[in-house]
């Protein structure tokens, strides 16, 4: 089959709905007699609740309904947990975890703010709103817990009394004689490095409407999630009605990056609230709302230590990480694994010893955004790995080279289990080329002679390198259902749900390949779970290798359907008809060629006669995964910082990756270009801050900074190919690749920038506040020498 | 507080009581089913909601309803012709210049009113034009490429008013 | 993020408007552009029973430039002072590029933001650097108010609850007067940490006739820079005197700190620069020697 899609850069067929103001976003839905939802949330970080006075908001008039806990207490069962520990890892490492049980509406305890004491359903959001200023709220302030390193040691208040402390999750990992590298070294460097909260921030807010039906006894509920079938299952678990009179759709979504790939209170408050209220309910999450009740992200603290030989061979690595995960743990091991299991990255280091901590507190709940523990790791190990090249005076790219692996070394395993209990092993690649290629296409040496003659200007250049190995597209399975209809053209449905990535148009190449039919006759279904049964849903870098597989083979199935019904109808030997360009032909006999349309009609029984073959023109195909493939990239960031202002301008950013084969160029690019617009806000603007009260300082996007056209430079792309073993297509994940290395590269450009004055980044973001205080830091160093 | 208001959005005259509470974002989405102007932070910030005030892109969430009376409006659904796309928005499809698309409409709504003002602008002056748009998903890059093809496809000095 | 209730007038007459005002004590507010206004009240920040409307007055849309004075009418809007100034006075036209961006200006109304009074905004610190005024009308007439005793805290003018400020006037540069403007701020648009505007004359000596600088940012209300103006005016205006006159003007500064800056940044770089501000002012005078 020759690939005429595959690898093309055709145009999205999403975007002229999109273009027209056509698209169907969740707030676009109404329907008739639909009631307006507000929430009363906390305003403590952790209180308890005496009492709640609901009288002077159920008269306002307009409101319908005020429900508590108590109200709908017969739906309110503990929200759906992920993470989990597969067998393969606890077989390998001794994980402690404990999982709190969250509750969808606050029953006499709150432990974040923004956590929902009651709600008010009204005929207008703007009444609703009126309502919940009437709800009375007795609270009785709990002490608090702001920091996750203070909330682990012995002493602190505890959050959950039963577990005794605050540590919800604890396991060590490694490998090697860490004790002996580090006594036998030249070099040892060590540092402890902060990534602050900040967070995925889609421009859609989450949203859901939902619709009780009681003739069918069914619920139909919009919402605008990533994972449209594990709504399903909690929605079934908490309201006790079979999966299949659950119907969650997820319509078109405008943006996710794993802020939307949660299990959220609201996910169930609504459709509970429907089939108590008997009317369509709908509720779309304001932006204030969005700021303290979506998940937050990364949030780590790493303690980390490396040791070298003189010449820059790495030894050892040592870590003890902090994940603040905030007041509850629905995650379990992933974030803390994920952290642990990309430390090392691209580096050949063969001693390890990692403890991580996961540590409760009363803020939001942490959970997977957009590399979901990468980039915090690959912070705190491409920073140290800076701290030793500056320890050895040796150029920092050098000091990657000599420890980069390369082809030669692939496959590579590393001496621990990935998150899916599987063997570590990196599939393919080739991370000092990877290296390489980026440093040829910035022109490194020229950027470093520039950088020498602008420091006798006066100029503060920098230069920063970071790389990373991901482990994309995780499985365990997606599925996909592919038929053909009467006119010849195709529908997919599969689990995989799209958020802006372009599967209406990636997942028709695919399918229109294998299918030998036109892009424009092939129809993506995403997001309904009444259009396939089973599903995993769309975060991790996962649907191009675990969707794009099924619908690959599918495709290949039905077409072999569509060559056995030909061949009946032609009369000739399957292995002689073609199928190209939705049209039929036997081998040798041009002119015989028919539209499949035909071919599909020649099935359908008549009164005259029946079918050629049975009229079924479909085929189901779930791919199992069963562990991930290795996408890798080395970033460059090219920096001026204003010694006088501390001004952090962001000149250049480069980005030389592998992802495998590659279904649609552009996409990639641009999943490419918005992963690292996203990096670049942690690395300069973005931080959810708390006082030390828990109180959360940003609100509004006044407060919370999402970078703008001025901040970004153009971002520079460098495709290598390196196919996966691992899938048929050789796909790789590319979703989240963009947003891992940018805090870590500019981190390195800025300290690389201001390196004559001695200073050293230890936590992000870089503004301008932040990189005065670190010159003056520096400059204190400088004036009182220890 | 009600009001009757009178607008003409997208040439045609409407008229409708309005809370006099309701920003011209409600109005557009709520009364009139036009749900092409997206809303994403409700204080200005994000610019999805960007329509034209009498030809000026402005925030459809920063008026109230009540202050459109007499006034026209233009929005994303005024855009492109029956079938078919504006020349501003078949770049943004050749270029990759959308992603999920929430924040589109209010770009090219910006994007018209400015390329009509600077039929050939800088790349720096299209960014700065653009800092008034959230954007999270596509790092800005593909944007900024298609409203450069944008001003090159629409042969100045255009009259194409939406 | 819905305002709460109030009721709305939409006055045709300056009369009206002021009884408007008048009739419902200190609970209303004027609603001009309501660029800062309505964010306030979506958030319920602000809660005002009565909305006075003021865009359908007439003769508030104004400019009159006479004897080197610029009067802006309060239903002026930032873009309309960007486009008259283009080509004719680069510092309004660079200073207004930091404010906000197109969409926000397109509405937005320069009165308004200087009434508003945020201190970190530019246009308060431009009006008290070109020794602006605001013309104000009440009950009793009108009256002039100086910039320097317009702003009181933040948010907070020498405006009564009955008053509407219908202009403000600028005293424009002289020809051959030189003005530098710079801020800090997260990313482009937003309001500055910290910023500085100056404007200087030199003497036909080469001497500093006349110097004037504002910050904003760094305090609670914009700020004069009094003593560099006293340090440069009659000196001769070397890079030396430069520094020590912004020195001592960040020197008086009581800035706050919050998330996004500390006290001691804002105090810093306003020192920086006020610094860079009256440079690059200097380079740009006229007339005198350099």
């Amino acid at each position: 089959m020759g690939a005429k899609y595959f690898g093309a850069s055709v145009r999205r067929k999403e975007d002229p709905r999109y273009l027209r103001g056509e698209g169907r976003f969740v707030d676009d839905i109404k329907l008739p007699g639909m009631l307006h939802v507000a929430f009363v949330r906390s305003p403590h970080a952790h209180a308890r609740i005496a009492a709640i006075r609901t009288d002077a908001a159920t008269r306002l008039p307009g409101v319908a309904h005020v429900f508590t806990f108590a109200d709908l207490e017969r739906w309110m069962k503990p929200l759906p947990l992920f993470g989990a520990i597969p067998p393969g890892l606890a077989a390998r490492v001794v994980v402690t975890m404990k999982q709190p049980h969250q509750l969808a509406m606050c029953r006499d305890e709150i432990r974040h703010v923004g956590e929902i004491v009651a709600m008010v359903l009204a005929g207008s959001r703007a009444v609703a709103e009126d309502g919940c200023e009437l709800v009375e709220v007795d609270y009785e302030p709990l002490p608090v817990l702001a920091d996750a390193e203070a909330a682990a040691r012995p002493g602190a208040p505890v959050l959950y009394p039963a577990w005794g402390d605050n540590v919800a999750l604890s396991f060590k990992a490694g490998f090697g004689d860490v004790e002996t590298a580090f006594r036998e070294a030249d070099a040892r460097v060590r540092e402890r490095f902060v990534i602050p909260r900040y967070v995925g921030m889609p421009i859609e807010t989450r949203g859901v409407v939902a619709r009780w039906d009681p003739r069918d006894g069914a619920v139909t509920t919009w919402n605008g999630t990533q994972v449209v079938h594990f709504v399903q299952q909690g929605l079934a678990a908490a309201l006790g009605l079979p999966l299949h009179k659950i119907r969650v759709i997820a319509p078109d979504v405008g943006g996710g990056f794993g802020t939307k790939a949660n299990g959220y209170p609201e996910d169930l408050l609504i459709p509970a609230a429907a089939i108590a209220a008997r009317r369509p309910v709908k509720w779309i999450e304001d932006r204030r709302e969005h700021m303290m009740g979506s998940a937050h992200a990364r949030a780590q603290v790493h303690d980390i230590e490396i040791a070298a030989r003189r010449d820059g061979t790495m030894l050892a690595v040592r870590d003890r990480i902090w994940v603040d995960l905030g007041a509850y743990n629905s995650w379990g091991i992933v974030l803390p694994y994920n952290t642990v299991a990309h430390l090392l990255g691209p580096h050949r280091v063969p001693n390890l010893d990692v403890e991580c901590l996961g540590v409760v507190t009363t803020k939001t709940p942490n959970a997977p955004y957009r590399g979901a523990g990468r980039p915090e790791t690959v912070f705190a190990m491409d920073r140290i790995v800076d701290c030793l090249a500056r320890e050895l005076a040796m150029d920092p790219a050098e000091l990657r080279r000599r420890n980069f692996l390369s082809a030669a070394d692939l496959p590579y395993e590393l001496g621990i289990p990935y998150r899916d209990g599987n063997p570590l092993v990196y599939d393919s690649g080739d991370f000092k080329a990877g290296l390489e290629a980026a440093l040829r296409a910035v022109d490194y040496d020229a950027l470093r002679a520039e950088q020498a003659r602008l420091r006798e200007r006066g100029i503060h250049r920098g230069i920063g390198i970071s790389s990373y190995v991901e482990g994309t597209a995780i499985g365990p399975y997606e599925g996909a259902t592919v038929r053909l209809d009467a006119s010849g053209h195709a529908v997919v449905a599969t689990g995989a749900c799209c958020q802006g990535q372009g599967h209406e148009t990636s997942f028709a190449q695919i399918a229109a390949d294998a299918l030998g039919i036109p892009l424009e006759a092939v129809s993506i279904v995403g997001g309904d779970t009444a259009a396939i049964p089973f599903g995993v849903g769309t975060f991790a870098s996962r649907s191009a290798v675990n969707a794009g597989s099924s619908i690959h083979e599918a495709s290949g199935r039905v077409k072999d359907k569509l060559i056995a019904a030909a061949a009946a109808l032609l009369e000739a030997a399957p292995a002689d008809v073609l199928v190209a360009d939705g049209m039929v032909t036997v081998r040798g006999a041009p002119t015989s060629a028919i539209p499949i349309a035909k071919v599909i009609q020649a099935a359908i029984p008549t009164f005259a006669r029946p079918g050629v073959a049975s009229p079924d023109f479909e085929a189901t195909v779930y791919h199992h995964q069963p562990t991930v493939t290795y996408t890798s990239a080395t970033h460059v960031a090219v920096v001026d910082v204003d010694a006088g202002t501390g001004s952090v301008k962001l000149l250049r950013y480069l980005v030389a990756h592998d992802c495998g084969t590659i279904i649609n160029p552009v996409i990639v690019e641009g999943q490419i270009h918005g992963g690292v617009a996203q990096g670049v806000g942690g690395g300069l603007l973005e931080e959810m801050v708390y006082d030390e009260q828990a109180q959360l300082l940003t609100g509004t996007f006044m407060d919370y900074l999402v970078p703008t056209a001025m901040e970004l430079p153009p971002i520079e792309t460098v495709h290598l190919e390196y196919p996966s073993p691992r899938n048929p297509l050789g796909m790789k994940g590319i979703g989240e690749g963009g947003a891992i290395s940018p805090p870590a590269a500019i981190a390195n450009a800025v300290e690389d920038a201001l390196a004559p004055f001695g200073v050293r980044v230890t936590r992000t973001p870089l503004g301008p506040s932040v990189v005065l205080d670190l010159l003056d830091q520096a400059a204190g160093r400088r004036a009182t020498p220890a | 507080m009600i009001k009757t208001i009178r607008v003409t959005v997208n040439g045609r005259e409407h008229e409708r009581a309005v809370e006099v509470r309701a920003t011209l974002a409600d109005f557009l989405r709520e009364d009139l089913d036009l749900t092409g102007t997206h809303v994403g932070c409700e204080h200005g910030v994000c610019g999805a909601c960007t329509v034209l005030l009498d030809g000026e892109p402005v925030r459809a969430c920063l008026m109230l309803a009540v202050q459109a009376e007499g006034q026209r409006v233009s929005t994303i659904e005024g855009v492109a012709p029956a079938d078919g796309l504006h020349p501003i928005q078949d770049a943004f499809w050749a270029r990759h210049g959308l992603q999920c698309g929430y924040c589109t409409p209010g770009i090219i709504m910006s994007a018209c009113a400015f390329l009509r003002e600077r039929p050939a602008p800088s790349r720096e002056e299209i960014r700065e034009m653009l800092a008034g748009h959230l954007c999270r998903c596509t790092g800005y890059h593909f944007i900024v490429e298609a409203i450069e093809a944008a001003a090159r496809a629409l042969e100045p000095p255009h009259t194409r008013t939406p | 993020m819905k305002p709460a209730p109030f009721d709305y007038v939409a006055p045709a007459t300056l009369d009206d408007a002021l009884g408007a005002l008048a009739a419902a004590g200190d609970d209303a507010k004027v609603l001009a552009g309501g660029q800062s206004l309505i964010p306030m009240m979506a958030l319920r920040l602000a809660r005002p029973s009565v909305l006075v409307d003021i865009n359908r007055l007439r003769g508030l849309d104004g400019f009159r430039e006479a004897s080197g004075i610029l009067e802006i009418g309060a239903l002026v809007r930032q873009r309309a002072l960007e486009r008259w100034a283009a080509g004719r006075a680069p510092l309004f036209t660079e200073v207004l590029r930091a404010v906000a961006h197109p969409p926000i200006r397109n509405r937005g109304t320069v009165v308004g933001n200087i009434v508003h009074a945020d201190p970190a905004s530019e246009l308060p610190a431009l009006l008290l650097c070109l020794e602006g005024v605001v013309v104000a009308r009440g009950p009793r007439g009108e009256r002039m108010i100086p910039a320097d005793r317009f702003y009181r805290a933040p948010l907070t003018t020498a405006l009564d609850a009955q008053e509407l400020a219908t202009a403000v006037r600028f005293t424009l540069p002289p020809a051959g007067a030189g003005w530098g403007f710079a801020e800090v701020s997260r990313r482009h648009g937003d309001f500055a940490l910290v910023g500085a505007v100056a404007v200087l004359m030199r003497a036909p000596d080469g001497t500093v006739a006349r110097a004037r600088l504002a910050f904003f940012g760094a305090g609670g209300t914009p700020v004069r820079g009094a003593a560099a103006e006293r340090a440069l005016e009659g000196g001769a205006p070397t890079s030396a005197l430069i520094g020590e006159a912004a020195r001592a003007a960040a020197a008086g500064l009581s800035p706050d700190g919050d998330i996004h800056a500390t006290a001691a940044y804002r105090r810093q770089v306003a020192g920086t620069l006020a610094e860079r501000t009256l440079t690059t002012a200097l380079a740009r005078c006229g007339g005198g020697a350099s």
